[in-house]
Parts: structure tokens; C-alpha cells; sequence
């Protein structure tokens, strides 16, 4: 295989716009997820400058009405999820890393790879192109519940929501693209000797993301070919004038929804995982347990949909049973924290910047997974379901995930993706300001939550009980720590662009570990490997090990 | 500002009170694991420990501090169910003999009441229509018929902890039973359009007495208000 990637000269076009080669096209899910991630920042901006200081003129937008509100609500969401979280954590890293860490030249299907990418980027302008057209981007919310979103007398954005489900369709085919590669890959190419438990856990996460994803995704695309249908023909699969049914849709919705988090929550622990074991000279704590939990959690991720429909119309004795299997899947959850946490346990932990986001990880995403609980017990879900403390909830779940821990992947990886470290100082810089200012955006908004404010409301002053003066200075920290989080990306933003020519140059391995990415020269080669490495054992063999001077054993080096 | 606004339903108390065990229980977890994530962090830094062991993490006497919390989570997991289930099952499954019915039609972007009138029957000639106001009698048991003419609407009411979408095409009964006079905000709970914000209604709940002249004053005929704001 390996001597189809040997000398010969590529164009720049050939390099980098239509390569094949799964580092380029990572970086290219990756840079594309960071610019959707820059719109995606903007539009909270404008929106909670509405929500802070309602009626004014927000700088580098103007006034802001209530069908832009709606519009900037709903694709901030969408994007952060389908745009920024999905290509980053999964595209961006799973390409980069997966034939890096299991030791081969590329993945097993590169064009396919590339045309996962192609689909990707028109995903991505077609979205992009929603906003402009006709009435504006589609407003109703990013779980799209029809009739709203499927009769444009009611939605009022005939285009917007036509393009936005574009969209979102094309960017599944992507992903499955993707996600057979991936799995592929894992299954056929590793490098030889790497035994199942030899794969390093990240791999795992991504490979089992996809299985998860592709595993959930065939009812929404379904669902997303009846919803264009009652879009563009009145079909009316979906309107109970015509005997259709528009909670099928909230059905076919949540049972993608709910193991999406996963999706996107198993990388993100993969990548922590690799972090941790790294800075804290650790062995991971119980390998196999991490991986049973894993997949444990992406099984019961499949029963427990209908909480997000307590309330929506569902017969309320099903409510009962979706209780208990969310409420059951804190269980592996809890264990994998708990592992990770042991993880720590007689290490020696470097305070890289790296290291500090991978902990921050397990910091802020415990309570982002014990309120879940309120939210998956059925009774208290009738209060707070639709208020900010779901919002609040779910991103001390996302930003540790998409955020935070893709922070940590970037300052770890990007020895190898570019050959040179990044400055510490302004990643410590970075670092601070980031996750400070997370925690002060969303602590008021639990207690907003709490108080009974609920989401998707441009202007509170329609309502006496939360227009109050306290809930709004609530609402202006919030603001104010949103501000300060989107500031705090530009030593970072600085730190990525510098760092590519002036970093300190990395060598291989800077970070002694043991896995087989540290192995290829820094950047790594077309083809990865001059010589494709045999692996002799576990990812994590850190510690004090008898007759071992170092604290680390490559998975490549024999005994 | 208290952290949870005031209870005026009969079951608000019991939703609170299963907010609160779970606090307990979850904040109990939350605060024990980031204890000890904090301590490693500190105790195991390179300065304090300047080479690592090494733990597979199956060794029995390490694993037992992973099973045995394992299994204390399962048992406050059933513990929660169990609440779960009973607030929910009095809530929205087990609805006590109404002394009173009310008809609630969501469309964009307001919420329209039907009102029993003096003859506390829906469907005569004395009901009172009422669009965004709705006025409820305290220490009276209300069944509501749930509708839309739209899209999804999501009929919330803070104060009684009550939340039930509005679904076109069905007609979804619930109940409440407020014990507090006083008046509240009537919100949509569920994203309905370029309205949605403006969705709210306020909840009038009255004394007996008062509940009457309110019934006298708008004549025993079905009126309409203005819309609000």
C-alpha cells in the first residue's frame, strides 16, 4: 500500500483542496468546523445582547427582531451541533488519528473519504445560504417540530427551513460516509500485533460513535424526506388534518437526538482519556471497564429517547419507562467518571495546557451529568422541561465536550499536525478565560431555569413574573460572561496561527507517549510512516515498570 | 429572588420535594466526586509526586473504590425512580373527580380559555370565552381539555408546576387544583413561531367570591377580550 503514496510531486490542488490523504482532510473538517464554530459564536452574541439589553441596537448587527431571534436561536444550534461539534470531534479527529494510532497509511476507503468531505462543505453552504433567501433562516427551533416547521404559513420562512433540512440531510450522508470508513478501517488495518485491547481508547470512542450514529441516524433521514415532502408537496405526513401525526416526528427526532449526545460525548472521553493517561504518567484506570461502559452507554443510548417528550402528548404511562432507563444510564456514566477520576490516582501530573482542559473536562461535565437527573426523573421533568435549566444542563454537557476537550485534543495534537508546540503561556491565558467565563454564563442560567424561565423568548417583558429586576441582572452576567468566553478565543485563535511558523519545533514525541501517532515524524508525511510499526502492547503502559528507566513504553517498541 | 418561585397548585409541593431529593442525592455525588478529583489534582501534581505507579486498575483492593460507589449510585437511581414515578403518576396519570372543566386553545400566538360560566357546565350558553386571561377558582379541581389549532404549543403554568404541549388534532386532559389566590403568568412553553415570545397569558386565581363577580361582571355572556399587550 504504501508505495502508492512515494515521490511523486503534488500540486497545491492536489495537496490540499482535493486530496485523499486522511490528515488533509481532517484539517479540512477541522478548519471548516472552527469557521462554522466563529458563526455560530457570532449569532449567540447578537442573541444574548437581545436577551440582556432587550430592543437595543446590538453592535455589528443592529436591532434585533423576533424572527431574526428565532433564526439566530434555532441555527446556533444546529450549527454547534451538526457543524462544529460532529466535524470536529468526529471528522476532524477521527481522520487524523485513527490510521496515525493504529499505525497504517491511510484510511481504507480515501476517496470516499473525500467525498464525505465535498458533501460536507455544500452541507455547509447550503446552510449558509439559508439565511439570505426569502423571509430569512428557519426559525423553529433546531429540533424542527412540524407542523411549524412544515407548513410555511405557519413558520413564515418558506426557503430557510427547506434549506435548513437540506442541509441537515446532506450533512447525515456525510457523516455515514465517514462513519464506514472509520469503522472500516479499525477493522482491517491495524497496525500488526494491536489486539483489541491494544487500540487506543480515543479510537474506540470514535469508531463506537459512528457505529452509534449510524445506528441512529436512518429513522431522521427518513423523517427529514417526510418532512420535505409536507414542505414542498403537503403531503401531510405530519398533519393531523390530512391523518398524519406530528409527534412521529419528535419520535423519529429524539431516537437520532438522544444517541447523538453520545456520539459526540464518546470521542470527547476518548481524547480526554489519551490527555490524562499522557500528563499524569498514569496507566488508565481499568481499560476494559472504560470500553464495557462505553458501550453500555451507547445501547442504553437507544431506550431512552422519550425524555425529551414527558409532556409532548405521549401516552404518560410511557413516560414511566423512559424514567427508569435514563435514570439508569447515569449508572455507566457515573462509572466511566469514576475511572477517569482513579485514572489520576499515585500519577504525576504536568499542568500542561492540554492537561488542564482534559481536567476541566471532568470538572465541568459532572454537573452537566448529575442535573441531567432532574431532567431524566419524570416528575420534576414537568417543570423544568423547555426552561433554561434544560439549557443550562445540556451545555455543561456540550461545551466541556465540543469545546473544551477539542481545546485539549488541539493543544495535545498539534505537535503532529503541524510539527511545532504551541505558546503555554497564552494557552494557560486561554484556558483561564475560557472556562471562568463559561461558569459565569451558566450558573445564572440554572437559576433562571429554576425560577421558570423558558427558552426561545426574544423579550421577557411579556412576563410580570420574569421580567423582574433581579432575573434580568441575571441575565446581563450571563451576557457579560459570554462576551468575556468569546474574547478569551483570541490568544488562542493568535496561538494557532503564530505557532504554525514560530513555534518551538516539537520533534516526535514531546510529550513522551506511547501511542503510535508519536511514532511518524512531526508534521506526519503523505503515507504516515516510513516503515508501518508493529505494536507489541497497550496504549498506556506509564509508571514506574520494573527494569524500565523510562516512565513510558512506546506500543511500538519491543521488549 | 427565591430559587424556585412559589408554589400555587396542590401538586407543586410534591414536584419540589422530588426536586429536592434529587438535589440531595445528585449534589451528594457532584460534590464527592469533584472532592476527590481535586484532591488527586493536587496531592498527584509532579511537584508533590515526581513519579507515577503503576496501577492497571484491576487489582481487587483498587477496583473496590469503583464497585462499591457503583453500586451506591444504583440504589439512589431506584430511589429516584421511585419518586419520579409517583409524582408523575399523581401529576399526569391519576387525575382526581373535576369540580370544574375548562377548554385551553392554543394558536398563534395566544392561548384561548373557555370557562364553564355560573352553570359549571362546558358547552351551554353562559360559557365565557377569554382570550390570554384565564381565572380559576382557589381550592377547586379543574380538569383542562388541552387543544391547538396550529403547531405545537406548550400550555405552562410556572407557579402550579403544570407543563402539557398542545398537539393540533388531539385533545389531551389534565388536571390542577389551585390552593393560592393571587396572579401569575400563563406561558408557551414550546417554540410556535414569530410570536412565540409573546405568548404569554395571565392566571387569575380568585376566591369564591370574587370568582362570582368576576362571572357577574363579564354578564354571563361569552366575551372576548382584547388581546393583551
Amino acid at each position: 500500500m504504501s508505495n502508492d503514496h512515494d515521490h511523486h510531486e503534488q500540486s497545491i490542488w492536489e495537496k490540499y483542496i482535493f486530496s485523499v490523504d486522511h490528515k488533509v482532510i481532517g484539517m479540512q473538517y477541522l478548519f471548516t468546523g472552527m469557521l462554522m464554530a466563529l458563526i455560530g459564536g457570532f449569532f449567540v452574541y447578537v442573541f444574548r445582547m437581545q436577551l440582556a439589553f432587550p430592543g437595543a441596537e446590538v453592535l455589528g448587527w443592529g436591532i434585533v427582531n423576533s424572527a431574526e431571534y428565532n433564526a439566530l436561536v434555532t441555527n446556533h444550534g444546529s450549527i454547534m451541533i451538526f457543524w462544529v461539534a460532529m466535524p470536529v470531534l468526529i471528522a476532524a479527529f477521527g481522520n487524523f488519528l485513527i490510521p496515525l494510532m493504529i499505525g497504517c497509511d491511510d484510511m481504507v476507503f480515501p476517496r470516499l473519504n473525500r467525498l464525505s468531505y465535498q458533501i460536507f462543505l455544500i452541507s455547509a453552504l447550503v446552510l449558509i445560504a439559508s439565511f439570505f433567501v426569502q423571509g430569512g433562516g428557519f426559525g423553529g427551533a433546531w429540533t424542527a417540530y412540524p407542523p411549524l416547521s412544515a407548513n410555511a404559513n405557519y413558520n413564515l420562512t418558506p426557503w430557510g427551513s427547506i434549506l435548513w433540512l437540506v442541509a441537515v440531510a446532506l450533512e447525515f450522508v456525510a457523516f455515514l460516509m465517514g462513519g464506514i470508513n472509520f469503522i472500516t478501517t479499525l477493522m482491517n488495518s491495524r497496525a500488526p500485533g494491536m489486539k483489541m485491547y491494544d487500540i487506543p481508547i480515543v479510537v474506540w470512542m470514535i469508531v463506537l460513535a459512528s457505529i452509534l450514529f449510524m445506528a441512529s441516524v436512518g429513522p431522521l433521514i427518513a423523517g427529514a424526506i417526510m418532512l420535505l415532502l409536507d414542505q414542498t408537496m403537503s403531503i401531510g405526513f405530519f398533519d393531523p388534518a390530512k391523518g398524519g401525526d406530528p409527534v412521529l416526528w419528535q419520535h423519529l427526532f429524539w431516537f437520532f437526538g438522544h444517541p447523538e449526545v453520545y456520539v459526540v460525548l464518546l470521542p470527547a472521553m476518548g481524547i480526554v482519556a489519551e490527555v490524562m493517561t499522557t500528563f499524569s504518567r498514569k496507566k488508565l484506570f481499568a481499560y476494559k471497564t472504560v470500553l464495557n461502559t462505553a458501550i453500555a452507554t451507547g445501547i442504553l443510548s437507544f431506550f431512552v429517547w422519550a425524555h425529551h417528550q414527558f409532556v409532548s402528548g405521549i401516552d404518560p404511562r410511557m413516560a414511566n419507562i423512559f424514567t427508569v432507563t435514563t435514570v439508569i444510564i447515569s449508572i455507566p456514566i457515573a462509572e466511566m467518571c469514576f475511572v477517569y477520576i482513579a485514572t489520576l490516582y499515585k500519577g504525576s501530573i504536568e499542568f500542561t495546557t492540554a492537561m488542564l482542559f482534559a481536567l476541566a473536562f471532568l470538572v465541568e461535565f459532572l454537573l452537566g451529568g448529575v442535573t441531567g437527573i432532574f431532567l431524566g426523573a419524570s416528575g420534576s421533568d414537568i417543570y423544568f422541561h423547555d426552561t433554561y435549566f434544560v439549557l443550562a444542563h445540556f451545555h455543561y454537557t456540550f461545551v466541556p465536550i465540543a469545546i473544551i476537550s477539542v481545546f485539549a485534543a488541539i493543544y495535545y495534537w498539534y505537535p503532529k499536525m503541524f510539527g511545532r508546540l504551541m505558546n503555554e503561556t497564552l494557552g494557560k491565558i486561554h484556558f483561564w478565560g475560557t472556562v471562568i467565563s463559561f461558569n459565569i454564563i451558566f450558573i445564572p442560567l440554572f437559576i433562571l431555569g429554576a425560577s421558570g424561565q423558558h427558552r426561545r423568548i426574544y423579550n421577557y417583558e411579556n412576563f410580570p413574573q420574569l421580567a423582574t429586576d433581579g432575573m434580568q441582572n441575571l441575565r446581563v452576567v450571563a451576557t457579560m460572561g459570554l462576551i468575556a468566553m468569546l474574547v478569551s478565543q483570541i490568544p488562542f485563535l493568535y496561538n494557532f496561527v503564530t505557532s504554525w511558523k514560530k513555534g518551538k519545533i516539537a520533534g516526535n514525541n514531546p510529550w513522551k507517549a506511547n501511542t503510535l501517532e508519536w511514532v511518524a515524524t512531526s508534521p506526519a508525511p503523505h503515507g504516515n510512516f516510513k516503515e508501518l510499526p508493529t505494536c507489541y502492547r497497550g496504549p498506556y503502559e506509564y509508571g514506574k515498570m520494573e527494569g524500565r528507566k523510562d516512565d513510558y513504553w512506546p506500543q511500538n517498541e519491543e521488549s | 429572588m427565591n430559587f424556585l418561585i412559589e408554589q400555587a397548585s396542590s401538586f407543586a409541593a410534591d414536584i419540589d420535594g422530588l426536586i429536592i431529593i434529587i438535589a440531595v442525592l445528585a449534589g451528594f455525588w457532584f460534590f464527592v466526586a469533584e472532592f476527590v478529583l481535586f484532591y488527586f489534582i493536587f496531592k498527584y501534581s509532579r511537584k508533590n509526586q515526581a513519579q507515577s505507579e503503576y496501577i492497571t486498575g484491576e487489582e481487587p483492593e483498587l477496583v473496590k473504590w469503583v464497585h462499591w460507589p457503583h453500586i451506591a449510585v444504583l440504589v439512589c437511581d431506584i430511589v429516584i425512580i421511585f419518586f419520579a414515578v409517583k409524582v408523575w403518576y399523581n401529576v399526569k396519570q391519576d387525575f382526581p373527580q373535576p369540580d370544574e372543566t375548562i377548554r385551553v386553545v392554543g394558536y398563534q400566538w395566544s392561548w384561548k380559555f373557555v370557562h364553564p360560566g355560573a352553570d359549571k357546565q362546558l358547552g351551554t350558553e353562559d360559557d365565557i370565552e377569554m382570550i390570554d386571561e384565564l381565572h380559576l377558582k382557589v381550592n377547586t379541581t379543574y380538569h383542562f381539555k388541552l387543544e391547538s389549532e396550529d403547531v405545537m404549543h406548550s400550555f405552562s403554568i410556572p407557579v402550579f408546576r403544570l407543563k402539557q404541549d398542545a398537539v393540533p388534532g388531539r385533545v389531551i386532559t389534565g388536571w390542577f387544583k389551585p390552593i393560592k389566590t393571587g396572579q401569575y403568568d400563563i406561558q408557551c412553553a414550546e417554540m410556535c413561531g414569530i410570536g412565540h415570545g409573546i405568548m404569554g397569558s395571565q392566571l387569575y386565581v380568585e376566591s369564591e367570591e370574587d370568582h362570582n363577580k368576576w362571572i357577574q361582571s363579564v354578564n354571563g355572556q361569552g366575551e372576548t377580550l382584547s388581546q393583551v399587550q
